[in-house]
């Protein structure tokens, strides 16, 4: 009778444990993972800033974000250089280039290939005045940077009221750790 | 009073108007306005050297009204392509996907197909953080060696855009002095994730570029 006793005891806990665990799992499976499937096709890319804006005719803009980096120089190097000539037409003059060196062809070259350029070896900059296309930073005046090298010539002299759009800095302080951006306004 | 308000209405149209055009501009027809149209991207050293922070900002000139209701769209994936062997094709990728109110991070890692069309790698290492909040703190992860950051931001862009633009339609021959920056007061949805080097080619130079893709 004991034994008996002690066997009802025996089954009753190993239901009670085989009951507790199912409701676990039950509990364990309850959060599903989020559907990630699915083919995602590109809209949209970047890599230099104001590339888009400025070299690429608007009929072209859609093909432009629709071809891989790769193929870029190959299919718009030709446009890029029509459209900076167009820009600044000293470009044009034989043997003329801007403060990086570069003549038109290949100025446009570089530019037409649209990724970002960055160093893992310390200084990251658009341009600083002594490192050039090693990064992107927040700071940097990107635009007039762009702007020097289209209109400023060989030293940065040339047409000084189209090579500077006097806006040097952000409406907000941007944070020296992340997420480095300032508070949305 | 009356003058004043109809002061306001002008200038307001105004602003309008020069956002417009300069919507117009930036962006291509396809994503123009869209929630896939990429606004800006950054890659710079880190406040820890041994990193790199990417910056992805999408759905730009965000006035501070429309900033609550903006979210990023579940079916937009924000990749992250990093070439290690100077040939622009990409050798890893960290995509980025919003669920349900958080977004998930996979990689780096080498994707299963490089170009225009992307799966998400799922077998890659996953991280995730809590999309911040319009007028909250920002919320930041750390995890596997990385730090995780999506949500609203001020724009950080800062130029003369609407001057631009007169130049080049042939209405303005040269900049303002001082210029006028078009892009003061808007915010836009910003991805931020800091890498270290060693996960990304450790030395040298990588070049990268960042793709939005629908899903199909």
């Amino acid at each position: 009778m004991k034994t008996f006793k002690y066997s009802i005891l025996a089954i009753f806990v190993s239901l009670v444990t085989i009951s507790c665990s199912d409701d676990d799992d039950n509990v364990y499976m309850m959060p599903t993972e989020p559907d990630f499937s699915g083919n995602y096709s590109q809209a949209d890319q970047m890599g230099r800033p104001a590339v888009n804006t400025v070299f690429v005719s608007s009929e072209s803009k859609d093909m432009f974000n629709t071809t891989i980096p790769s193929q870029q120089a190959t299919n718009f190097q030709s446009m890029f250089q029509t459209n900076l000539e167009a820009l600044s037409p000293a470009y044009t003059n034989p043997g003329d280039t801007n403060a990086l060196g570069l003549d038109s062809a290949t100025f446009t070259g570089l530019l037409a290939t649209d990724v970002l350029n960055v160093s893992l070896d310390g200084t990251t900059t658009f341009y600083d005045g002594t490192n050039v296309l090693t990064g992107r930073a927040l700071a940097d005046d990107v635009i007039t940077v762009e702007l020097l090298l289209i209109f400023g010539g060989e030293d940065f002299t040339e047409n000084p009221t189209l090579s500077n759009d006097n806006v040097d800095a952000n409406d907000k302080e941007f944070s020296t750790s992340f997420p480095y951006l300032a508070s949305p306004w | 009073m009356k003058k004043m308000k109809i002061l306001l209405v002008t200038s307001t149209l105004a602003l309008a108007s020069i956002i417009l055009v300069a919507a117009d501009h930036i962006d291509a027809p396809a994503v123009q306005g869209g929630t896939s149209d990429i606004t800006d991207y950054y890659a710079f050293q880190g406040e820890n050297t041994d990193n790199i922070v990417f910056v992805a900002n999408v759905q730009g000139l965000l006035s501070p009204s429309a900033t609550a209701n903006a979210s990023f769209d579940e079916n937009t994936l924000v990749e992250f392509n990093i070439d290690t062997n100077a040939d622009n094709i990409e050798d890893l990728v960290i995509q980025a996907v919003a669920r349900d109110g958080e977004m998930y991070f996979f990689g780096p890692t080498t994707p299963s197909s490089t170009g225009l069309n992307s799966m998400i790698e799922t077998s890659a290492t996953q991280s995730k953080v809590a999309i911040s909040n319009y007028g909250s703190q920002p919320t930041i992860q750390s995890t596997n060696g990385m730090m995780l950051f999506a949500g609203p931001r001020d724009d950080p862009f800062f130029m003369d855009f609407a001057q631009y633009s007169e130049i080049i339609a042939g209405n303005a021959t040269a900049f303002n002095n001082p210029g006028s920056d078009t892009f003061a007061g808007s915010n836009v949805m910003s991805i931020v994730v800091e890498v270290p080097k060693s996960l990304i080619g450790g030395s040298g130079t990588i070049n990268t570029w960042v793709e939005s893709k629908t899903k199909q």
